[in-house]
């Protein structure tokens, strides 16, 4: 499976997908592959993003409004897979569009796209037998979220249900920028590599990561940072016709 | 009826009806719905807390609320006898302040200072805010612009009593939108703040706890349908919204087959999607899915986005629907019917001009279906219409949309 973190710390590239087309986020991937990040995330655009900041929030909405299917991102996930091999993609969605599509033929769509995990922003590990069953049935997987909030015996269960890596929220609070990176995060990281450590699970954090100082900071505790709405946000404010150098240049001085 | 797809053998899992509700929510709530769960069962368990909670609901609140023999409607009608279940009597003017008294107290009990709540006819909100000026509380409250708009009273009354309103102007920036905005309010400030959920809906416990403060309802009006007919009713008929009004109303009677249960959703302007609220309309209507961090009917494209609402009562305007209406409709122990935007608003005129109550514009919907019904019925037959709330909050919706000039001959559809 091409979820790698060989270089510390790994960077995990979040994206959503459509924003501004299909076609560009297919340009501004690749860039992001060629100047570093070892994973993508692709970001299903959702009506009701509720765990997501006013800048994911935009993006999402620019997206729905211009018609982007879930369809639409497992076949531009099949073309980032085709394109390199090497990459590590991971689908990233919250769970209504696919329970509409359908928990078993989404499973099997996605690992025919060539899809290595799927992240469900609102699927605890209580509720995840039938989606953890379907996973492995493909060969994916699963990403679960671990909070700053979550007690011990829950790190416990998200080791256990993750496979690829645990996404380790670095605040409470929803996506988006900030200063540094919080305080919280070092003391999450610590306590959840008691249980990931065993199982041989590398451990990412997200939320609040922007920069290349975050990115140092966050590989002094853990395996890979995920960088979100600060990549959105420069999206945003570039023309489409830039974004895919602006990020290939972005990504590549996070590691400087 | 649709088929659920979503995890049908996790009926063990607490929260469950049938195979509808759960909770699907960012991993960061979960520790603050297990301290919940946990809270609530311990207050429930608790006579004290009850004994507050009821000294109030009556000394503060006027419950039991009457329940009315709208002698002159049913006349009129010419069918099966009308009883009005005043809910709208209560203080506040709804049914709300039930719920909102009993999490504002578990909510005090749990030493949580900050409380946040979404509103979309500001009913809630008022409640909300009612409830937090009584036990000290700080407010805040998210209300979609749109319904700010629409319901310009009750942002006033809000603020009156102390709370803070905060618009939101995203999607339809109606209720949904609201929730949306309160979920992330409350992701942020977990640790200090109680989130008052106004209706039965989101994740375990919220439609579990929020039902059982509403159940008093049926538990009153049973026992008052006993007193006065000396037999249960034939039919019970509440709007549905999130549906928290409804299986208050219905709780008791589940289990008594002979009385049939009404839902009452908004029909809007029409039968296509984006212009009703009607989760279980046949065609056009909603499938099972996965908002607000429940699994339940939503109005949704075949792509599984959201879709956008519409009904001239802020209260009903919404893509879901309690998870417990959701079992009860696929098992048809309760049926499900809508209402149009006009229908409802001859409602009002009609309640108005045969009983002098002036209904809510969402409680007209299910006195619209009891109009619509009654008249089919025998004259033996009864009817309870749950009136979960008062119109004083639609005076602005209700000049707008009947231009009513002195005492002009608007007469509604049928008999009347």
């Amino acid at each position: 499976m091409p979820i790698n973190f060989a270089n510390k710390p790994g960077i995990i590239a979040y994206l959503t997908a459509g924003d501004p087309s299909i076609a560009i986020t297919r340009e501004i991937a690749l860039a992001a592959i060629d100047n570093g990040a070892d994973v993508i995330e692709l970001g299903v655009p959702f009506s009701d993003p509720l765990a997501d900041g006013p800048v994911i929030q935009r993006a999402s909405e620019r997206a729905v409004a211009h018609g982007v299917r879930l369809s639409d991102v497992l076949a531009l996930c099949k073309e980032l897979r085709e394109a390199r091999p090497q990459c590590g993609i991971i689908l990233f969605s919250y769970l209504n569009p696919v329970v509409r599509m359908g928990l078993k033929a989404f499973c099997k769509a996605a690992a025919e796209a060539g899809a290595d995990g799927v992240l469900l922003t609102d699927m605890i590990v209580e509720e995840a037998a039938e989606y953890i069953a379907e996973m492995q049935a493909n060969n994916l997987a699963p990403v679960f979220l671990a909070a700053p909030t979550s007690p011990d015996a829950r790190l416990k269960a998200i080791a256990e249900a993750s496979k690829g890596f645990v996404y380790a929220i670095s605040r409470v609070g929803i996506t988006g920028t900030q200063q540094t990176v919080n305080s919280d995060a070092p003391g999450l990281v610590a306590r959840l590599r008691k249980f990931t450590e065993p199982l041989g699970i590398p451990v990412a954090v997200g939320f609040g990561i922007s920069n290349a100082e975050h990115v140092k900071a966050v590989g002094g505790f853990a395996d890979a940072a995920v960088i979100g709405s600060a990549l959105v946000a420069l999206i945003e404010k570039t023309a489409p016709e830039e974004a895919a150098k602006a990020v290939g240049e972005f990504i590549a001085g996070l590691r400087s | 009826m649709a088929t659920a797809t979503l995890n049908p053998t996790a009926t063990s899992i607490p929260g469950r009806f049938g195979a509808y509700g759960g909770r699907y929510v960012p991993e960061t709530l979960m520790a603050a719905l297990l301290e919940l769960d946990e809270a609530y069962a311990d207050a429930d368990a608790d006579p004290a807390f009850h004994a507050e909670l009821d000294e109030l609901l009556h000394h503060y609140c006027g419950r039991p609320t009457a329940l009315y023999y709208a002698k002159r409607l049913s006349e009129t009608l010419g069918g099966a006898k009308i009883y009005l279940k005043r809910e709208d009597l209560l203080h506040t003017g709804a049914h709300k302040i039930n719920n909102a008294l009993g999490q504002g107290l578990l909510a005090r009990r749990m030493g949580k200072k900050r409380i946040i709540a979404e509103t979309g006819a500001g009913q809630h909100g008022v409640a909300t805010a009612t409830v937090c000026a009584l036990l000290g509380l700080e407010c805040v409250i998210y209300m979609g612009e749109e319904d700010m708009r629409r319901q310009e009273l009750n942002v006033y009354r809000m603020r009156l009593l102390g709370a803070e309103v905060r618009g939101v102007n995203g999607g339809s920036a109606t209720l949904k939108d609201a929730i949306n905005e309160a979920m992330r309010d409350w992701v942020t400030n977990v640790r200090e703040t109680y989130y008052i959920l106004g209706s039965a809906l989101g994740s375990h416990p919220y439609p579990t706890m929020v039902r059982n403060f509403h159940r008093v309802i049926s538990l009153e009006s049973k026992q008052q349908i006993l007193e006065q007919e000396g037999r249960l009713p034939d039919a019970i008929v509440a709007c549905v919204g999130g549906g928290s009004n409804a299986i208050g109303a219905f709780y008791e009677y589940i289990p008594d087959a002979n009385v049939q249960l009404i839902g009452v959703e908004a029909g809007g302007r029409g039968t296509a999607l984006g212009e009703h609220a009607a989760r279980f309309q046949k065609v056009g209507g909603g499938v099972p899915g996965v908002l607000q961090g429940t699994y339940s009917y939503v109005l949704q494209d075949d792509a599984g986005q959201v879709a956008s609402t519409h009904s001239v009562s802020a209260g009903l305007d919404y893509a879901s629907v309690g998870p417990e209406h959701a079992m009860l409709h696929d098992s048809g122990r309760a049926t499900y019917v809508s209402c149009s935007d006009e229908d409802a608003l001859k409602a009002v005129v009609t309640l108005s001009r045969t009983e002098g109550i002036l209904p809510a514009i969402e409680s007209a919907h299910a006195v619209a279906e009891a109009v619509r019904l009654a008249p089919l019925m025998g004259k033996d037959k009864i009817i309870m219409v749950n009136l979960s709330g008062r119109g004083d909050k639609d005076m602005g919706i209700l000049a707008r949309e009947l231009d009513l000039k002195g005492a002009s001959p608007i007469t509604p559809k049928g008999s009347l």
